[in-house]
């Protein structure tokens, strides 16, 4: 089992009125509600989380990118993931989850800034491909919901052939036309660091997935128990394609809180949890479903979803809210796993069981939560979680990690203490 | 919307060898009438009362209701070739047309006139889109909320719900994906901003052009009317249609059939 630390870094200082007076945290959030003097001590705090979450043990940090967005402040994940490569543990893989390809012209900028992420940590890099969210591509990126994912899949391979092609090649795409392509530097890892797609639902992404043998991820903040259905689909549909129920293809994220005991549990949560579901994930819905971005594949397979639901009314269906911002309704949709150690060993158990996934993606800062707390919640995970499920999956092989270069071979960077120089 | 007696003449062309609807109903002079934003799910009663005087032919343009292939579509230039496809299909190849059209549909008509100004006799156009003005910006018809969407296209909600309602016994899964496909392929056509770029083609329309513009327009101000007609190489004339929205020919079909046939006749 591999447990990654995830980071969505919130801005944490969104004021308690924030829903009353703002249509949305997300596109056309306002400026005046940014201090980027508090931002400075934020992005600190998170690295340093990150860092120590890194130290404590845990097998991967991940980042990743949001535009114009209130709970996520990394337009550029690659920015915080190469000041990881440098100051974090380096036993630690770095997942960046990742880069919106569509969005980055022209796209081998993203397969330039991967390698040299993936050269500086020695192969450490997961590379994250996610076609993005419609506000961060569409609204606040501009790009056309129609033309998006084809422009995404040229990307891709224009960034997988810039990759391994060893020679110096013309690229003739619809989207991208480059003359030279040949870049400097190449990834460690060969042919080439794996590749994680965080993605939705959607079948066309799973068989896409399944035939360019990369991992699935889904990321969905409202946790295990509406994403059961979700990955009961990815499971089946491997299971059609003929492909080995291996774990590892898929990952799955989720909130977490850890505390000595239940009482304290809910008391130490509670707060941020209402704060990430009430203003962080206060999205105008206008922003919501832009003409185009969801198949029409999609659009038919989640009418049909509507209408099978609604004829299974009366049996109390599989229905989560999406929609709870109560600390009582969070837990009892399963947004939110809290609990002492034990319990929440016991929980996720059966989680990774039911779901069946092979990397853990965990959600120990969410919110506001400060990085006393965000330290105490990772410490008590490393320390007394994860020993409890280490060895599932114990059976199947990670054929989707790094591989780094051999420790005796890579650099070691050494801390330099600003006063010491200064003395010299 | 009025119930219509008799329902028009459907065929289909191909363009880029996917099929095209094409209605047709009454007689005399034909003119051809290209959609508005949404599109034409259902024969509208505007294009009714224009076919008491006229021959009526209206195209659908690939990706709205009754058109696909959209999706083949890439550059701006394809689009205004797959509309100029669309009009030879109908058999508008020899010149002179009397072209209607109304939003995207209107601004693939000037667009049709400014590189085939041989083609188009005369224009009747409701609110084109293709431009963009930073003092007063075109409202993003592709980011509002659901609710709310009817009445920033129509003065009267009721008519947009109207056009888009599911008939009787069709096909509850396939209608709300058509209606969504017509809203992509203005999206595809003219995202972000409904700038096409076709100012800087707007002096190469050489035809007379009759602009209509309803006064509770939402999505353009009738400024851009002005500015139209301003940029057109050929005598223009904007009309304010009270009383009309965006989408004037749902709000006030009769009031725009009128003016349209007059300015044909």
């Amino acid at each position: 089992m591999k447990h990654l630390w995830f980071h969505l870094m919130p801005y944490t200082e969104l004021p308690d009125d924030f829903r009353e007076h703002n249509p949305s945290v997300w596109v056309d959030i306002h400026s005046r509600l940014f201090d980027p003097e508090r931002a400075h001590h934020m992005y600190n705090d998170f690295m340093d989380e990150m860092e120590f979450a890194a130290e404590i043990g845990f097998d991967a940090v991940c980042c990743n990118e949001h535009h114009s967005n209130g709970y996520g402040l990394m337009p550029s994940p690659n920015l915080i993931a190469s000041s990881l490569a440098r100051r974090a543990n380096p036993e630690t893989a770095l997942c960046v989850m990742g880069n919106s390809l569509a969005l980055y012209n022209p796209p081998t900028r993203v397969a330039e800034e991967f390698a040299m992420i993936d050269c500086i940590s020695g192969g450490r890099l997961i590379a994250g491909f996610p076609v993005g969210s419609p506000m961060d591509t569409c609204y606040a990126y501009g790009q056309n919901p129609s033309l998006l994912r084809e422009r995404y899949l040229e990307a891709h391979d224009l960034v997988m052939r810039a990759w391994t092609d060893p020679d110096t090649f013309a690229f003739n795409g619809r989207f991208n036309q480059q003359r030279y392509v040949n870049i400097w530097p190449r990834p460690v890892q060969k042919p080439h660091p794996p590749v994680w797609i965080p993605g939705g639902g959607s079948v066309e992404t799973w068989r896409w997935c399944a035939e360019m043998d990369y991992v699935y991820c889904y990321l969905s903040y409202f946790g295990y128990k509406a994403g059961l259905q979700t990955m009961q689909g990815f499971w089946e549909e491997m299971k059609r394609l003929g492909k080995e129920p291996n774990p590892y293809r898929a990952g799955f994220l989720q909130f977490v809180g850890v505390a000595e005991t239940e009482a304290e549990a809910y008391e130490l949560y509670r707060e941020p949890a209402e704060y990430f579901y009430g203003r962080c994930l206060h999205i105008d819905p206008r922003f919501a479903a832009p003409p185009g971005y969801a198949t029409e594949a999609t659009q038919r397979a989640g009418i049909q979803g509507q209408v099978a639901t609604a004829a299974l009314k009366n049996r109390k269906a599989l229905q989560v809210s999406k929609s709870a911002r109560e600390f009582d309704a969070i837990l009892d949709n399963g947004y939110v796993i809290i609990g002492t150690p034990d319990q929440v060993a016991d929980k996720l158990q059966r989680v990774i069981h039911d779901l069946r996934f092979g990397q853990l993606m965990l959600l120990l800062q969410f919110g506001n939560m400060d990085k006393q707390l965000a330290n105490y919640n990772t410490r008590l995970y490393a320390e007394h979680v994860m020993p409890q499920l280490q060895d599932v999956w114990s059976e199947w092989e990670n054929h989707w990690w790094p591989t780094p270069m051999a420790a005796a071979d890579r650099a070691s960077p050494e801390p330099v203490a600003y006063s010491s120089l200064a003395a010299e | 919307m009025e119930s219509i007696s008799t329902p028009p003449a459907t065929e289909h062309v191909d363009v880029n060898g996917v099929p095209c609807r094409i209605w047709r109903k009454g007689s005399g002079r034909p003119l051809a009438f290209l959609a508005g934003h949404g599109g034409l799910p259902k024969w509208p009663a505007f294009l009714d009362r224009l076919a008491e005087t006229h021959e009526v032919i209206a195209p659908s343009i690939p990706g709205y209701p009754g058109g696909l292939g959209h999706t083949k579509l890439f550059s701006h230039l394809d689009w205004v070739l797959a509309v100029r496809d669309l009009l030879n299909g109908c058999g508008l190849e020899d010149g002179d047309t009397l072209l209607a059209g109304s939003g995207p549909g209107a601004s693939f008509a000037l667009e049709v006139a400014a590189l085939w100004p041989h083609k188009v006799g005369r224009l009747a156009l409701i609110a084109p889109w293709g431009l963009f003005d930073e003092a007063e910006p075109m409202t993003d018809p592709w980011a509002q909320r659901l609710p709310e969407l009817p009445g920033m296209l129509c003065a009267d909600p009721e008519n947009w719900n109207a056009l888009k309602a599911a008939p009787e016994g069709v096909n509850s899964i396939e209608w709300p994906i058509e209606q969504t496909r017509a809203l992509e392929a203005s999206a595809r056509a003219f995202w972000p901003l409904g700038n096409s770029g076709l100012e800087r083609r707007l002096g190469r329309v050489r035809a007379p052009t009759l602009l209509l513009w309803g006064a509770e327009d939402r999505i353009l101000p009738c400024s851009y009317g002005e500015r139209i007609a301003a940029g057109l190489g050929g005598p223009a004339r904007l009309e304010i249609i009270n009383g009309a929205g965006h989408l004037a020919e749902l709000d006030k079909p009769a009031k725009v059939a009128e003016a349209v046939a007059a300015f044909f006749a």
